[in-house]
């Protein structure tokens, strides 16, 4: 993978870093002069990846995240949101839209949803006890089209 | 995120500013919630309008009233969105149980 740019971070798992992640990813790819509907879409898939790592992840204990962001050839963003939390038993059944297993703090089920809508590419990666890695692409249109 | 309600003969409208996410929706939930069974309107209009982004916290937050406010015997509203929540509510299909203007 022939990488452009790169940051990588690591934060606590406080519900607090959701809007610290979505204003770092803002940052980085402000650089790749997204529209205001890809900087959305990113910023609204990044949002859901942390705080399923907060929420589920790391459920009732806490840990950290760490985040790698990437500037592809081609204006491709890559983005990698890892936990070191609980993991997915199930992952298929995990990303079943309306799925969730915290119906009492009003979760959706639709993180999975909204992460592959808004994205071109979605992989999650999960072992029972040591985690969940989700890799997300999204190619910006070429400029002027 | 800031609420701010004003209510006047059974209609409320509750005005939404800042982002919707699981961190900040926790207390918007706390502020209506109290509202709705302290005031039992019979319109509990969510004016969004202000509200700059929204993930699926968003949803659940919108859903979440819904329920109490038809368990309260009144009906939900959501006002104004822009087009980026407008998008992901959309997605979740929460314009086939509540109605957005």
């Amino acid at each position: 993978m022939e990488i452009l740019n790169e940051i990588r971070f690591s934060m606590p798992s406080l519900s607090a870093n959701e809007s610290a992640a979505r204003a770092a990813v803002s940052a980085f790819i402000v650089q790749a002069d997204p529209t205001v509907e890809e900087l959305s879409d990113i910023r609204t898939a990044v949002s859901e990846a942390v705080t399923n790592a907060i929420v589920h992840g790391y459920r009732g204990t806490s840990g950290r995240i760490d985040l790698v962001l990437r500037l592809l050839p081609e204006r491709e963003i890559y983005i990698r949101v890892r936990d070191g939390g609980c993991g997915i038993a199930d992952v298929k059944k995990a990303m079943e839209p309306l799925f969730t297993t915290a119906p009492e703090e009003e979760r959706s089920g639709l993180g999975f949803s909204v992460m592959e809508s808004f994205m071109d590419r979605l992989s999650v990666r999960s072992r029972v006890g040591q985690g969940t890695t989700v890799t997300m692409r999204k190619k910006l249109a070429a400029h002027g089209s | 995120m800031k609420v701010d309600i004003k209510s006047e003969n059974g209609t409320a409208i509750a005005a939404l500013r800042g982002e919707i996410d699981h961190h900040s929706a926790k207390s918007a939930r706390e502020q209506l919630d109290s509202f709705i069974i302290n005031m039992q309107p019979d319109v509990l209009s969510l004016d969004m309008s202000g509200i700059t982004f929204m993930d699926s916290s968003g949803i659940g937050l919108i859903m979440g009233r819904h329920k109490l406010m038809r368990e309260c015997g009144g009906r939900l509203e959501v006002k104004s969105p822009q087009e980026s929540i407008r998008r992901v509510l959309r997605l979740a299909g929460i314009e086939r149980i509540v109605r957005i203007t």
